[in-house]
């Protein structure tokens, strides 16, 4: 069970929350000149990186309120949470510090038959 | 059982993934279409993903055309697999029930079946009645959700996970292909738009065609050869009990409260959970998902309320947006996926790999496989089976 402090209550239990996949996905603008394949493109495709993820929650046994979130999927450690109106954090200030779920050399597809 | 080779310097096609789905595409490549130059590398041990963390329930009560030839294909394949592999897969046609809580649920499930039996399918709808006679254990009506009927598949049940892989693995040995144990595939190398090889934690293997069957880990895998799929990864958790005395000799599913059961020849019940609500690449889970799973275990099932759970556990599953799993070439000459199998792979396991091994034979689908491809999430022919997958897939 992940920790997570909504930037309005505190932090909570996961069960309290319910994930709303990548963040930062913007809706083309020029929807009416977009052929099928880049439509697709938004409609059905997310990033899913083991690693680094932006991603947003709905408080939804709480105050209801989205925030997002960078969370490693790869240990689902949260590493940053920011309300929808503020800058997102850049990757750079995570990626030294990452860990890895069995201290991998990096997270990658890797697991623990790799570690040195 | 079969050798552990060092990794020659290049293949005519390479597999990326010791699964079951992964050792099956070889064993088929190589008895099928004549292909012997072949490794299937595999990170960890084979079998030691998704293959050895599912609930090995097999069945093909799909509602769409496309999905009922594949899925049925599978257990057509399942039946006649210990003969053909000389080895016990332990597949035991033992059925599989869905259970109907609500109206909606009954309305669903009867249109599921009419489905079912016109693409030749042998689902039939059982009366509360009749689900009392098969379980005498379970509660139909002291509960929040009553049992109101089941949609019920007869040649539906489970196998042996294990022995799918080693099966595959020996006879494909046999034929000459190369199962290379604790290799990591990082990185698919491309050049102008075809495929060049893997580079792995043992170098660079070449290779003329790479298939990528890594379930969870595919997409990251796509990535590195500039392919996007339309994946999101997430644990799906499974917990067995102590062993008990033979107390349900069939496999009950209920989607609508998130938990199906079995019982093993050890005597142990097999209980399968929902995913959990985000990405993650863990293989853990969150605990509050099997909470929700046991409660509603426990309901169903009165007797099992005093009982031990033995182990848990989570496997990382690759969903598509339409909960049918992808089976196709991609823009790069060469490279082939077979993943998005999401919550429900085990089943497909043999069909699947008959399939893909076809389609990267020939470089065109098998007319099964056809319509899994990469472009209906461009041009909208969705095979939209989240009726049939939900939870239990």
């Amino acid at each position: 069970m992940i920790l997570i402090n909504c930037p309005y209550c505190g932090e909570r239990d996961q069960s309290e929350f319910s994930n709303g996949g990548e963040a930062h996905v913007a809706r083309p603008e020029n929807s009416e000149n977009l052929n099928d394949k880049d439509w697709g493109q938004y409609v059905f495709y997310r990033d899913n990186p083991k690693g680094i993820f932006y991603e947003r929650w709905v408080h939804s046994h709480g105050c209801r309120k989205w925030f997002n979130a960078v969370r490693n999927t790869s240990t689902d450690e949260i590493l940053a949470i920011y309300k929808l109106n503020e800058n997102p954090p850049s990757k750079e200030s995570f990626i030294n510090t990452l860990k890895t779920p069995s201290g991998e050399p990096k997270v990658g597809s890797g697991n623990f038959t790799v570690k040195k | 059982m079969w050798k552990s080779p060092e990794p020659k310097k290049t293949y005519d096609v390479i597999i990326v993934g010791g699964g079951g789905h992964g050792l099956g595409t070889a064993y088929y490549l190589a008895k099928e279409h004549g292909i012997k130059n072949i490794a299937v590398i595999e990170k960890g041990w084979i079998g030691s993903g998704n293959t050895g963390r599912n609930t090995t329930i097999i069945r093909s009560n799909y509602l769409w055309n496309e999905s009922a030839f594949l899925y049925d294909h599978s257990v057509k394949l399942w039946e006649n697999l210990s003969q053909e592999l000389n080895y016990n897969m332990m597949f035991s046609q033992r059925g599989v029930m869905n259970l109907a809580h609500n109206e909606h649920d009954i309305k669903e499930m009867k249109r599921r079946i009419s489905a079912n039996r016109l693409n030749g399918l042998d689902t039939q709808w059982l009366e509360t009645r009749d689900i009392k006679r098969l379980v005498p254990i379970m509660n139909t009506d002291n509960l929040r959700y009553p049992v109101l009927g089941a949609a019920f598949q007869r040649r539906g049940g489970v196998a042996r996970h294990d022995a799918i892989a080693w099966g595959f693995a020996m006879r494909a040995d046999e034929m000459g292909v190369d199962i290379i144990q604790n290799c990591e595939v990082h990185s698919i190398k491309t050049k102008n738009g075809k495929v060049e090889g893997v580079k792995t934690s043992k170098g660079l293997i070449k290779a003329k065609k790479v298939a990528v069957v890594a379930s969870g880990h595919t997409s990251v895998l796509a990535k590195t050869a500039g392919v996007r799929l339309p994946l999101q990864s997430r644990p799906l958790q499974a917990l067995v009990s102590e062993p008990i005395k033979p107390v349900i000799n069939t496999v009950v599913m209920s989607n609508a409260v998130h938990a199906y059961v079995s019982q093993s020849d050890k005597g142990e019940l097999v209980i399968g959970a929902g995913t959990d609500g985000y990405n993650s690449f863990t293989q853990r889970g969150g605990y509050d998902v099997i909470e929700e799973t046991v409660r509603a275990i426990v309901e169903l099932y009165p007797i099992f309320g005093k009982m031990k759970m033995l182990r848990q556990w989570g496997g990382i599953v690759d969903i598509c947006p339409d909960a049918s799993p992808i089976i196709s070439k991609c823009e790069v000459k060469g490279l082939y996926f077979n993943c998005g199998w999401g919550t429900g792979g085990f089943k497909a396991t043999p069909g699947s790999a008959n399939v893909f091994a076809h389609t990267v034979a020939n470089d065109e689908p098998h007319k099964i496989n056809a319509a899994f491809n990469l472009e209906r999430f461009s041009d909208g022919r969705l095979i939209d089976e989240h009726g049939a997958a939900a939870v239990a897939h």
